[in-house]
C-alpha cells in the first residue's frame, strides 16, 4: 500500500498532462478504482497539511502538482514573465461559450451586445475554445465549446463544476 | 440638468445600461425610460466628443430606448387584454439586461478561479529550440492563387485514386482543428502537402475548404515566397488581438 502510493505520486509529478484514474489504473494494473482513488485524496491531504510549496489539484479530469497560490509572485520572477490576463471582453465572451456550448458567434454577440469576432479569435489560439461543429440552419455558422486546456487553466474539474447561472435558470423556469 | 458622466470603457452598451441603472439604484424590473435613455445618451455624446471608438452596436441600443420610450407614451389600447406583464415594451430588454448581467457575474467569477501561470503553476515542458530559418521575404497569397495550386494538385493525382469509393466520414470542423493543431505544432505547414496528405478527392476539398474558412475567420495567413513558389500556411499571429 505504502509502495503503491509512492509509485502514484512519483506517476503524477512525471507527468505532463494532468494524470486521469484511468490512465493509473493502466500503468500501475491495478483494477480498483476505489483504492487508487483513496491513495489520491491521501496525497492531497498530505500535500495540504504539510507547509509546503505543491498542492495535489484536481483538473480537467485528472491530478497535478501545482504550485501553491501564495507563491505565485516567485516563480513569476523565476520564470521572467508578466502573465497577460484575458480581458473583461474576452472572459465575458468565454463565459458565454462556456456555458452555452455549442453556441455560435451570432448567439454570443446577442448576449453580449457587441461585436465578438476579436475575442473569439483570441480564445481559438489561446486554445481556450475550439470549433466543435456547425449549427444545421441557414448558413451553417461555426458552433464554439470550450477545450481541456480550458478546464486546466480554470482550474475545473469538469464543465459541471461550473457554478450554475442563478439568474437566467430563474427566468427560464 | 448636469450628469455626472463617467468615462470607464464600458464592454458595450448593455455594460453602459447596467452601470446607469446600478449608479441610479433603479429597479432594473421598473425602468423609468425617460431617465435612462436620456442618461444614456449623453455618454455617447461625451464619448463621440472625446473622440473614444464608439461601436455601432451603442446607437442601436440607444435607438432600442427611443423606441421603447415612444411606445410607453402611447396610451395602451384597451380591449386587447393579453395581462400588462406580456405588453410591457420593456419586457426584452429587462430578460437582456439580466441574461447579460449573469454573464457578467459569472466571468467575474472564473477570473477569481485559481488560474494556471498566473495563481497557481505546474512543471514546464523543455521546449526544444527550433534553429530559426533564414526567411524569404514572404508575400501574402489571394484566394486565386491558391485555387490555382489546389487544381494543380489535383491534376496530379492518380486518376484510379479518384474512383475510389469514400465510405470515411469526415467533417470540417474535425479538419479545422486538425490543421489548428499541427500549426500549433510546426508554425507553418506547406499548402500542397497538406493537400497530399488527404487522399480522396472529398478530403481535398475538405482540407481546402478548412483552409478558407480559417482564412475568412483570419486564423490563418497564406504567404508565398516567390511568384509560383510553394504555398506556405502561418498562423495569423496577432499578440495584443484579444478585443
Amino acid at each position: 500500500m505504502d509502495d503503491l502510493r509512492a509509485v502514484v505520486e512519483a506517476l503524477v509529478f512525471a507527468s505532463e498532462i494532468p494524470l486521469s484514474v484511468e490512465r493509473l489504473k493502466d500503468v500501475l494494473a491495478e483494477p480498483d478504482r476505489k483504492a487508487i482513488l483513496e491513495i489520491l485524496q491521501d496525497i492531497e491531504l498530505e500535500y495540504r497539511q504539510r507547509n509546503g510549496g505543491l498542492c495535489l489539484m484536481e483538473v480537467a479530469g485528472g491530478y497535478q502538482f501545482r504550485t501553491k497560490t501564495d507563491y505565485a509572485p516567485w516563480i513569476k520572477k523565476l520564470r521572467g514573465i508578466r502573465p497577460v490576463p484575458l480581458s473583461p471582453a474576452a472572459m465575458e465572451t468565454l463565459s458565454v461559450v462556456a456555458y452555452r456550448q455549442p453556441v455560435t458567434r451570432q448567439e454570443i454577440e446577442k448576449i453580449r451586445g457587441v461585436d465578438v469576432s476579436g475575442s473569439l479569435k483570441g480564445l481559438l489560439e489561446k486554445k481556450l475554445t475550439r470549433i466543435v461543429g456547425r449549427k444545421n440552419v441557414p448558413g451553417k455558422p461555426i458552433m464554439y465549446g470550450t477545450t481541456k486546456r480550458f478546464l486546466e487553466v480554470f482550474d475545473l474539474k469538469d464543465l459541471s463544476e461550473l457554478p450554475t447561472l442563478r439568474e437566467i435558470t430563474e427566468m427560464e423556469e | 440638468m448636469s450628469y455626472e458622466v463617467k468615462l470607464d470603457i464600458f464592454e458595450g452598451p448593455l455594460d453602459l445600461l447596467l452601470y446607469l441603472i446600478r449608479k441610479n439604484e433603479l429597479d432594473i424590473y421598473n425602468i423609468p425610460m425617460a431617465l435612462v435613455t436620456e442618461q444614456y445618451l449623453a455618454h455617447l455624446e461625451m464619448m463621440k466628443a472625446l473622440n473614444l471608438d464608439m461601436a455601432g452596436e451603442y446607437l442601436v441600443l440607444a435607438a432600442t430606448l427611443i423606441h421603447i420610450k415612444s411606445k410607453l407614451l402611447l396610451p395602451v389600447e384597451e380591449g386587447q387584454g393579453e395581462g400588462e406583464e406580456e405588453a410591457d415594451p420593456r419586457a426584452e430588454l429587462v430578460r437582456q439586461l439580466l441574461e447579460y448581467q449573469a454573464f457578467k457575474e459569472v466571468a467575474l467569477n472564473l477570473d477569481k478561479r485559481k488560474l494556471l501561470d498566473r495563481d497557481v503553476f505546474k512543471r514546464i515542458q523543455p521546449v526544444e529550440e527550433v534553429p530559426e530559418e533564414p526567411e524569404d521575404p514572404m508575400v501574402e497569397v489571394s484566394l486565386f492563387e491558391l485555387i490555382e495550386a489546389f487544381k494543380q494538385v489535383v491534376e496530379r493525382m492518380d486518376k484510379e485514386e479518384l474512383l475510389e469509393i469514400d465510405t470515411e466520414r469526415i467533417s470540417l470542423s474535425d479538419r479545422i482543428n486538425e490543421i489548428l493543431e499541427e500549426l500549433s505544432q510546426q508554425k507553418s505547414l506547406s499548402f500542397t502537402d497538406m493537400l497530399k496528405t488527404s487522399r480522396t478527392r472529398k478530403s481535398i476539398v475538405y482540407t481546402l475548404l478548412a483552409i478558407l474558412e480559417l482564412m475568412k475567420m483570419r486564423v490563418v495567413r497564406a504567404f508565398q515566397a516567390d511568384p509560383f513558389g510553394p504555398i506556405r500556411i502561418f498562423p495569423a499571429v496577432e499578440e495584443s488581438s484579444d478585443g
